[in-house]
């Protein structure tokens, strides 16, 4: 009878707890769905799936390798990305090419080198060692060409971020909730969702684009729209064999593909992370029980009568 | 630590050892037939827990400097190449940054143990200022650790703070360039904070030694706030203690594990990998969390010399707890007035940090304010006027009566019959 009670009330408060995260949900969803603007204009980038994302998060290699891409014939054009390597590119972890892909690679670069024992610079082709050289000698010229400096790509996923306020971002700490791919989701926000039509009225000054996920100074961003360099403004690709693999190229899968890579360049240790992380979680999770197994042994019958010490 | 040891080593070789230099006995009446009173809870384990912690920080610390490099030019390059480069390099880096927030988790649950329990008290003056002086030790730690990585948090975090010795009257201005070695906050900067956040740390390890020392001498309060009257009262460190301890630290080290592995830089701040630059000041600039409340105390005053003054008393007035708090009763278990100012003393203090993460607006500059006053009300009014006004409930007569219940305290009775073991989980 006792039981029965306790069994009604569990299934009443399970229930009851389930409706309750199916609204939260559906509101969460209804909040996703509306990729629109709030009230000051700006878009709020929303969490995407990625592989990498959890607990068992991996990067998905042809996901990497087409990012690659874009990133090289499309990125790389402005941006700088001196903290990677080419052999990353071939280390376990990332992309995965071949060592001998990767060699052909870094050889298409001419690398200043030197001084040679006659005190001369000269230009070698790139190794795999070489850092990813940038298109420009230093930031003067590319803020001459540009008009700004692009910020370094290396970094970039971890140095952008997602603010969701409190209480929110407490529960991005949480199992099961754990978030670390903000600058992901803010990255593909930005290029897939932020350039759009700036409001009525408002004139955009040239050398400058509206882009809504952009915070501050009217959402101007001086980057123009990397997505408008390989698509028509019908969304049709330049280059419909654009991927070599035969992913068809979308805009959305173009946006995806490359936060995945930059998340990559940024945490390339991320696979070997988190397959450790596992091991040590399991093995503390063993070593605490017996512990408190131990533990518990020790101090049976303590508190039941003077101890016999 | 506690009076002559009764140690005899089993070997010949031990004994010509010990006559000559007594450590092993030291260490024998210390950490193993140490006698703690038995009804400590887990919140008694957070010593250990820190003293754990104060060494993975040391030794992930120790190496981490083999890789970096303290140059306003290099240092960011030099994380970055720790990152990717040294083995396991990053697993020592997310080790160390989220040890740090581990650290002030921790000493923040030890240290409002000690207010809950009266653990300050007579004749616990010098444990408790000793602990004090480790608090500030650690704070000046972390700020100059934050400082190291030379990101853009960094580097505006070290020019905020530091311009705050410039309200000091008169020599404000000499001081500070005196601190930055320079006109700004920049190269010889980062070396000093280099080299002071390498020596802090040992620093902070001599002062537990003498932590611990104080508190070997008159033992370890406990829950029930009463003094260890006879042998039934206490149990010896080792192996009761010694296997509790190393229960609690296993089971915090899987929650430090969860954030090493899984969300490295949650506690972080995005900005920080973006390098150092003196002309782009961050749309806000805000410290480490476990920062937050004294920043909002900072924010709360509208001129600078007072903001920083109410700012260092904040935490200077820990160091004259023992003499505010009036009662004389230590354990908050028998304070019911007492026990609701704590709590809201505590929620308190969360809300500061949240007050200290926001950008400043009316709103949170009044809440910060309201936060404030009670803060100084509860050490200053509060306390010192509860130890006088508030009828304690009745203490118990000793440990053993307070953990087997009255009917416990009858020492002949037998074993297995009495109260459930009372240990807090």
């Amino acid at each position: 009878m006792k039981f029965t009670t306790t069994w009604k009330r569990l299934r009443l408060a399970a229930a009851s707890l389930m409706t309750a995260s199916l609204l939260v949900g559906a509101t969460s969803l209804s909040v996703a769905a509306a990729t629109k603007l709030n009230a000051e204009g700006l878009i709020i980038p929303q969490r995407q799936n990625w592989s990498f994302a959890g607990v068992f998060g991996r990067y998905d290699r042809a996901q990497l390798q087409r990012g690659f891409k874009v990133f090289h014939d499309v990125c790389s054009q402005c941006h700088a990305a001196s903290h990677l390597t080419f052999r990353e590119l071939s280390e376990p972890g990332g992309p995965e090419f071949t060592k001998a892909q990767v060699k052909a690679l870094a050889a298409t670069y001419k690398i200043k080198d030197g001084p040679n024992d006659q005190g001369e610079m000269f230009t070698r082709p790139g190794k795999p060692s070489d850092p990813w050289p940038w298109t420009f000698p230093n930031d003067e010229s590319a803020k001459s060409a540009l008009g700004a400096v692009p910020p370094d790509m290396s970094l970039l996923a971890k140095a952008r971020t997602v603010e969701y306020g409190f209480p929110y971002f407490l529960a991005e700490g949480l199992p099961f909730f754990e978030d670390e791919e903000q600058g992901p989701d803010y990255i593909y926000a930005l290029i897939k969702q932020g350039y759009m039509d700036p409001p009525k009225g408002m004139k955009v000054p040239s050398g400058l684009y509206y882009n809504a996920v952009i915070q501050g100074s009217n959402h101007l961003i001086k980057m123009p729209s990397p997505l408008a360099m390989m698509f028509d403004s019908a969304g049709k690709p330049n280059d419909p064999k654009f991927y070599t693999d035969g992913t068809p190229i979308t805009e959305d899968q173009v946006a995806r593909d490359v936060s995945a890579f930059l998340m990559w360049a940024a945490e390339p240790k991320l696979e070997q992370r988190k397959r450790m992380g596992f091991n040590v979680l399991v093995f503390l999770g063993v070593f605490a029980t017996l512990l408190y197994l131990v533990k518990r042994k020790v101090w049976a019958g303590v508190h039941d009568a003077p101890p016999s010490v | 630590m506690s009076g002559p040891s009764t140690y005899v080593p089993k070997s010949a070789f031990g004994r010509w050892f010990e006559q000559r230099l007594p450590i092993m006995g030291l260490m024998h009446s210390s950490f193993i037939v140490f006698p703690n009173p038995r009804n400590l809870n887990y919140f008694w384990t957070f010593g250990g827990i820190l003293s754990f912690m104060l060494v993975a920080q040391i030794l992930t610390g120790v190496t981490l400097a083999m890789h970096y490099v303290p140059d306003a030019r290099l240092a960011f390059n030099s994380v970055e190449h720790i990152m990717r480069d040294v083995n396991y390099g990053w697993l020592l880096r997310y080790m160390h940054a989220n040890g740090a927030t581990m650290f002030f988790l921790a000493v923040y649950i030890h240290m409002l143990r000690g207010l809950y329990y009266g653990s300050y008290k007579a004749p616990r003056e010098v444990l408790w200022l000793l602990g004090v002086i480790i608090f500030l030790l650690m704070m000046a730690t972390a700020f100059m650790g934050y400082v190291l990585p030379w990101g853009q948090m960094s580097f505006w975090g070290a020019t905020v703070i530091t311009n705050l010795f410039s309200a000091i009257p008169v020599f404000g201005n000499y001081v500070t360039a005196w601190l930055w070695g320079g006109f700004s906050v920049g190269d010889p900067t980062l070396n000093r904070f280099f080299s002071l956040h390498y020596l802090l740390p040992f620093m902070i390890a001599g002062v537990v030694i003498l932590h611990i020392w104080a508190l070997h001498v008159p033992g370890s309060n406990n829950p029930a706030g009463v003094e260890p009257k006879s042998s039934k009262d206490t149990l010896p460190f080792h192996p009761y203690f010694t296997i509790k301890d190393g229960f609690a630290v296993v089971v915090f080290m899987i929650f430090f594990a969860w954030f090493v592995f899984f969300v490295p830089n949650f506690f972080g701040h995005a900005d920080n990998y973006n390098p150092a630059n003196p002309l782009v000041t961050p749309q806000e600039i805000v410290p480490e969390w476990y920062f937050l409340p004294y920043y909002a105390i900072l924010r709360s005053i509208p001129y600078k010399l007072p903001g920083v003054l109410t700012m260092f008393a904040s935490i200077a007035v820990f160091a004259f707890l023992p003499w505010l708090d009036t009662s004389r009763v230590r354990s908050g278990t028998y304070r019911p007035v007492f026990k609701v100012f704590f709590w809201v003393f505590v929620l308190c203090g969360i809300g500061l940090g949240y007050i200290g993460s926001q950008r400043v607006s009316d709103a949170t500059i009044l809440a910060g304010r309201l936060l404030l006053t009670y803060y100084f009300v509860f050490f200053l009014v509060i306390l010192p006027l509860l130890g006088l006004l508030e009828t304690p409930r009745q203490v118990p007569a000793s440990i053993s009566a307070a953990v087997l219940g009255a009917k416990g305290a009858a020492a002949a009775m037998p074993r297995g019959v009495g109260a459930e073991p009372s240990v807090k989980g």
